[in-house]
């Protein structure tokens, strides 16, 4: 589904990127993981055409990234922290991204009410607090069926309800065959939805892989100690540590 | 409907709910009002207007501009997340901002001209010529917030600059004119002063409406020299094209950096 091959990215002097590789296999969930500024949102923003790789080729659902717009049709994102126009209410938003996707996006129309938004609908958003915002901001990412998810920190600011909702979500549109990208720090979440993790530590993968390889590999029995592993062992992973990878 | 027009369509309903526009709107409408009941005769009020417009439509338009422009970061990224190319949005926001703006000055300042029934044929020229005024003021300091914000990521940084740009074009600027003109008096000064009135979208619009006012020994001294110089209607058509290069030439660069940049 996602192909990307010696990805670099620098803001400035700081380096994000640095040859990063990385395949996602469809219909599958894959957790990026990386300590802070190791450049899972970066890859994720590349993956959307919001941030321009320097260097390297990244190839999404077959169409090689060349700055067109028409191959995002396909993917629904989820941002870290959603912020809608203050004045405009949910249903707003909702159709005017119906609107811009056209009549021919299929809608979940179901979501309005998995995400329990019915009540504050055509509530403007300034007045709706961070956890509800974050809940329209799910909804949206699943609203037109993408065939590609990029969830970045899904479940923050969201109530253990609301968390539950969206996890049986990604869970029930795996099922259906979806492809999904997570990126979170809390990693018993990611241990519980993902089939593959890609740990991301100075702009490169130092591992990709399922959950059992990466644990067998660090020889921990949960997805936590073996990142916790993989971070201890980082001076040492100048040189790459082991890389499997699955296309 | 194409794609711009539907994402102009949700910017207008986003800023016409926003209470500082429809505020402005109000403004106009009271000052005119008032400077009807007032100031007499309909192209008497008018001028004493253009004063007001002059000054508060770049100010409101580049504050308001740049603020909404930082504030739509995080939108943008949701709208440029779905099959929507960069420059459709960055044309769908602009349009969707100056519109409004626009609107609301239009409708502020023509409702009393209308209801008090002050509009013979005269004052409905100079009107027409205030509106075109004050809309081409908004699409010009539209597009200067819009390259502002684009340049600048810091909201504090960029809404000093928007104020920097405002005082430098509205006050500082009629300093340097008069600066010029007494330093150097004992040279002619014609063609300096029309290229100096060029540099200041804020000096076209006035001299745009000195030159139909014919009071221009009121407004200073570039719309004297304009007068005497292109005479009225070719002076009306330079006006009008600088002003149009003002409102092109940054919102060209503002695209450039908005497709660009890194989100």
């Amino acid at each position: 589904m996602v192909r990307a091959r010696g990805v670099y990215k620098n803001y400035g002097r700081l380096q994000v990127l640095q040859g990063l590789d990385l395949d996602v296999a469809r219909g599958q969930v894959t957790a990026i993981i990386g300590p802070n500024a190791s450049g899972k949102t970066t890859f994720n923003k590349i993956l959307l055409g919001l941030v321009r790789a320097d260097r390297g080729e990244v190839v999404v659902d077959g169409h090689r990234l060349d700055g067109s717009s028409s191959y995002r049709a396909h993917i629904g994102y989820m941002q870290q922290a959603a912020r809608f126009p203050e004045n405009l209410c949910a249903y707003d938003v909702f159709r005017m991204l119906a609107d811009i996707r056209g009549a021919a996006a299929g809608r979940d129309e179901q979501l309005v009410e998995e995400f329990a938004l019915g009540p504050v609908l055509r509530t403007p958003i300034r007045v709706l607090s961070g956890g509800m915002r974050q809940r329209v901001n799910a909804a949206l990412a699943f609203l037109f069926r993408p065939n590609l998810l990029l969830l970045d920190e899904p479940t923050a600011g969201l109530d253990p309800i609301s968390s539950g909702t969206l996890k049986d979500k990604i869970r029930q549109e795996r099922a259906a065959g979806r492809t999904f990208i997570l990126t979170s720090h809390v990693l018993s979440e990611l241990e519980e939805l993902s089939d593959r993790i890609a740990f991301l530590l100075d702009g490169r993968v130092q591992f990709s892989g399922t959950q059992n390889e990466l644990k067998s590999l660090t020889g921990e029995a949960t997805l936590e100690r073996a990142i916790a592993h993989l971070m201890r062992q980082a001076p040492k992973a100048a040189a790459p540590t082991k890389t499997t990878t699955t296309p | 409907m194409t794609t711009i027009l539907k994402i102009v369509r949700y910017v207008i309903l986003d800023v016409l709910r926003n209470r500082w526009v429809i505020a402005y709107a109000i403004f106009f409408l009271a000052v005119t009002d008032v400077l009807l009941r007032l100031g007499g005769s309909g192209p008497r009020a008018l001028l004493s207007l253009l004063n007001v417009v002059v000054l508060l439509i770049p100010l409101v338009t580049i504050v308001f501009v740049t603020i909404y422009w930082h504030g739509a970061r995080e939108f943008n990224e949701l709208l440029l997340s779905q099959p929507v190319a960069r420059a459709t949005l960055f044309h769908g926001l602009f349009a969707g901002l100056i519109i409004p703006l626009s609107l609301a000055f239009v409708v502020g300042v023509t409702i009393p001209v209308l209801v008090q029934r002050a509009a013979d044929a005269e004052t409905l020229r100079l009107l027409a010529l205030m509106l075109v005024a004050g809309c081409a003021l908004t699409a010009v300091f539209g597009a200067l917030a819009v390259l502002i914000a684009g340049l600048v990521d810091d909201r504090l940084k960029g809404l000093g600059i928007a104020l920097g740009v405002w005082l430098l074009m509205t006050v500082a600027y009629d300093g340097l004119i008069l600066w010029v003109a007494m330093t150097f008096q004992d040279y002619p000064l014609e063609g300096a002063m029309l290229a100096l009135s060029f540099a200041n979208p804020v000096d076209l619009a006035r001299v745009l409406l000195v030159l139909r006012f014919d009071v221009s020994a009121l407004m200073g001294y570039t719309g004297a020299v304009m007068q005497r110089i292109l005479g009225s209607p070719l002076g009306i058509a330079a006006a009008l094209g600088g002003l149009a290069a003002w409102s092109i030439i940054p919102g060209l660069f503002a695209l450039r950096a908005f497709r660009r940049r890194d989100f």
